[in-house]
C-alpha cells in the first residue's frame, strides 16, 4: 500500500469549554479519495479544523507525510502540502475573482499553473476580472474555493461539503473534477453530506458518529453495508 | 472679511486635514486586522514628536534623519506592546482592547508630563524647508506645503498598498477571515504584529511633521486624537479611502467655518459626527 499522508489517533478537539471530538482515529494513503459521512453535528468539520489547528485546542496524534503536527500552529500547517476548502467555501469580498484565485502561497513545487486551471474551470477565466470574488454565483464561488488550493503544490486536499446546495449540473461537474483530481495523483479527504455523489468517487469511508469514527469500510464493501448506512446517515 | 483669510484657514484646514488623514489611516488599518481601537494612537503621535526632539538634542541627528528613523522606532515600540500586550485581547471584547490602550495612552503621557512638564519644547524646521512662497494671492510656507504634499503622497501610497498589492491582497483577506488565510500557510500572527507597527509608525511620522509647527509637547496627542476618533466615526471605521478623504475633506470643513463662523469652528465636526450617527451610523465610507 502507498505511504500514508494522513494518520489521525486519538484525536480530541474542544472549541472553548465544548468538548467536540472525541479521539478520532482514521488514515489516509496516497492518491486515495477517502469520504467523511455522517449526520449534521457528527463532528465532520471540526475534524478537518482540527487537522488545521482552527479548533480551540486539540490532542492526540495528526501525523502529515509522517511529520506530527499536533502542537503546530496553523500557519505552519499547511506548508506540509495541504489544501482547505472550507464548508462556507471562505471567498473574499474584499478580493477580486483574481485575486482569490492567486492569494493562497505556494508551498510546494508541481502545483498547477492558472491555464490548467482555467482548463478544468473555464467558468472561472471568464469570471476572473471579476472586482467582487462574493459576487459570483454560489457554483462559481465553489469551483474558485477550490481552484484556488490546486495552484499551491498541496497534495494533500480537505473538501469540506463542496455539493452543498448546488444544483444536480454543477455537482456532475464537480465529480468529474474530483476524477481528474484523483488521476493528476491528489489526496483527497471529501466530507459529504451527499452520499450519491460521494459513493462513486471515493476509496474508503468513514462514517463519524459523535466526535469519533463509528464505522469504515472500502468501496467494494459498499454494498453490504447500505442498512447500516442508512441508519447512520439517515437516508 | 479678506480672501487672504479665507485662504489661510484653508491652508490651516489642510495642514490639520493632514494630521487627521495620517492618524485617522492608521487606526483604520489597525482596527480592520487587528479588531482594536487603538486610544493609545495620540499618545504614540506624540512620542514620534518627542524622539524627533531627542534625536535633535542628544544625538545631532536632524529633521531628515527623523523622518526616516522615528516611525521605525516608534514602529517598534508598537511592536512590543502587540506582541506583550494587545495579542492576549483579540479574543475578548472591544472593550479590552479600548481599556488597554487608553490606560496606556494615560501612563506615557504621564510619563512625559513628569518628566519635562506641560509647556512645550520648540522643534526648530529643517533650514532647507523655511521661507514662504509667495502665490500672488496668499504667502505659502514652505513647511506646511511640504507637509500637507507629503502626507497626501503617504496616504495615497498605503492606499495602493493595501488596495492594489498582493501584500495588500492578503492583509484584506486576513481582515475577512484570518483563520482561513493562515489556513493557506500565511504567518498571520506577524502580519499583525507588523500592521500594528505600521500603522503606529503612521502616527509616529504625523508627530515628526508636527514637531516644527506645533510645539513638542506631552499632551499633543490627546488634544487631536479626540477629534481624530470623530473623523474615524464620520469616515467608517476600518475604511481605508474613508479615512483619508474625511481626514483632509473635515479639516478643509473645520477651516471654512473658522472663516464664516468662528464660533462653531471648534464644535463642527462634532455636529457632523452627530448627524452622521443618526443618518448612516456605519460612517460615510463603512460598510453594513
Ligand atoms: N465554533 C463552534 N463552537 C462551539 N461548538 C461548535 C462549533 N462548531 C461546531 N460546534 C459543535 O461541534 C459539533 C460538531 O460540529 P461539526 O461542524 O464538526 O459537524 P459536521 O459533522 O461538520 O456537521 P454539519 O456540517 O453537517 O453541521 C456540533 O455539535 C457543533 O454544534
Ligand atoms: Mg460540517
Amino acid at each position: 500500500m502507498a505511504e500514508e499522508v494522513l494518520r489521525v489517533a486519538d484525536l480530541h478537539a474542544w472549541y472553548g469549554e465544548s468538548h467536540v471530538l472525541h479521539g478520532v482515529d482514521f488514515s489516509v494513503h496516497r492518491g486515495e479519495v477517502v469520504t467523511l459521512l455522517g449526520r449534521n453535528g457528527a463532528g465532520r468539520t471540526s475534524t478537518l479544523k482540527a487537522i488545521l489547528g482552527l479548533v480551540g485546542r486539540r490532542t492526540g496524534s495528526i501525523r502529515v507525510n509522517g511529520v506530527e503536527t499536533v502542537a503546530w500552529p496553523t500557519y505552519r500547517i499547511a506548508h506540509l502540502g495541504i489544501g482547505y476548502c472550507p464548508e462556507e467555501r471562505g471567498i473574499f469580498s474584499s478580493l477580486s475573482v483574481e485575486e482569490n484565485l492567486v492569494l493562497p502561497p505556494e508551498i510546494a513545487a508541481g502545483g498547477m499553473s492558472l491555464d490548467e486551471i482555467f482548463e478544468m474551470f473555464p467558468n472561472l477565466r471568464e469570471r476572473r476580472a471579476t472586482a467582487q470574488g462574493t459576487k459570483l454565483s454560489g457554483g462559481e464561488q465553489q469551483m474558485l474555493a477550490m481552484a484556488r488550493i490546486l495552484r499551491t503544490g498541496a497534495n494533500l486536499l480537505l473538501l469540506d461539503e463542496i455539493t452543498e446546495g448546488l444544483a444536480p449540473v454543477i455537482v456532475q461537474a464537480l465529480g468529474r473534477i474530483i476524477v481528474k483530481l484523483k488521476e493528476r495523483g491528489f489526496t483527497i479527504v471529501l466530507v459529504e453530506q451527499n452520499f450519491r455523489f460521494a459513493a462513486p468517487l471515493a476509496d474508503r469511508h468513514y462514517v463519524m458518529e459523535h466526535g469519533r469514527i463509528a464505522e469504515s469500510f472500502s468501496a467494494p464493501q459498499l454494498a453490504s453495508k447500505t442498512e447500516m448506512l442508512h441508519e447512520y446517515l439517515g437516508v | 472679511m479678506s480672501t487672504q483669510a479665507l485662504f489661510g484657514q484653508l491652508l490651516i484646514g489642510l495642514i490639520n486635514g493632514s494630521f487627521y488623514a495620517l492618524l485617522s489611516l492608521g487606526l483604520a488599518v489597525i482596527f480592520g486586522l487587528l479588531n482594536i481601537i487603538n486610544f493609545t494612537h495620540g499618545a504614540q503621535y506624540m512620542l514620534g514628536a518627542f524622539v524627533a526632539y531627542f534625536l535633535l538634542n542628544k544625538a545631532g541627528l536632524g529633521y531628515w534623519w527623523a523622518l526616516a528613523v522615528v516611525p521605525v522606532l516608534v514602529g517598534v515600540s508598537g511592536m512590543v506592546v502587540e506582541r506583550l500586550m494587545l495579542r492576549h485581547l483579540y479574543r475578548l471584547d472591544h472593550l479590552y482592547g479600548l481599556l488597554l490602550t487608553f490606560g496606556l495612552a494615560l501612563i506615557l503621557e504621564g510619563i512625559f508630563r513628569n518628566e519635562f512638564g506641560s509647556a512645550g519644547l520648540p522643534y526648530s524646521m529643517p533650514e532647507s524647508l523655511t521661507g514662504v512662497y509667495n502665490l500672488g494671492f496668499m504667502y505659502l510656507p514652505i513647511y506646511r506645503a511640504w507637509v500637507i504634499v507629503a502626507s497626501l503622497a503617504i496616504c495615497l501610497g498605503t492606499w495602493f498598498l493595501i488596495e492594489r498589492t498582493k501584500l495588500g491582497a492578503y492583509l484584506r483577506a486576513a481582515t475577512e477571515n484570518g483563520a482561513l488565510v493562515q489556513a493557506f500557510g500565511v504567518n498571520v500572527p506577524r502580519m499583525i504584529t507588523l500592521t500594528y507597527g505600521f500603522g503606529v509608525g503612521l502616527a509616529g511620522l504625523a508627530g515628526v511633521f508636527a514637531a516644527p509647527i506645533y510645539q513638542v509637547s506631552p499632551q499633543m496627542g490627546s488634544s487631536l486624537i479626540i477629534v481624530v476618533f470623530a473623523v474615524v466615526v464620520i469616515g467608517g471605521m476600518g475604511s481605508i479611502m474613508g479615512s483619508i478623504v474625511t481626514g483632509f475633506g473635515l479639516g478643509v470643513i473645520e477651516g471654512l467655518t473658522k472663516y464664516f463662523y468662528p464660533e462653531a469652528s471648534s464644535t463642527v465636526i462634532f455636529v457632523i459626527m452627530a448627524i452622521v450617527l443618526m443618518i448612516r451610523p456605519q460612517g460615510l465610507f463603512g460598510q453594513r
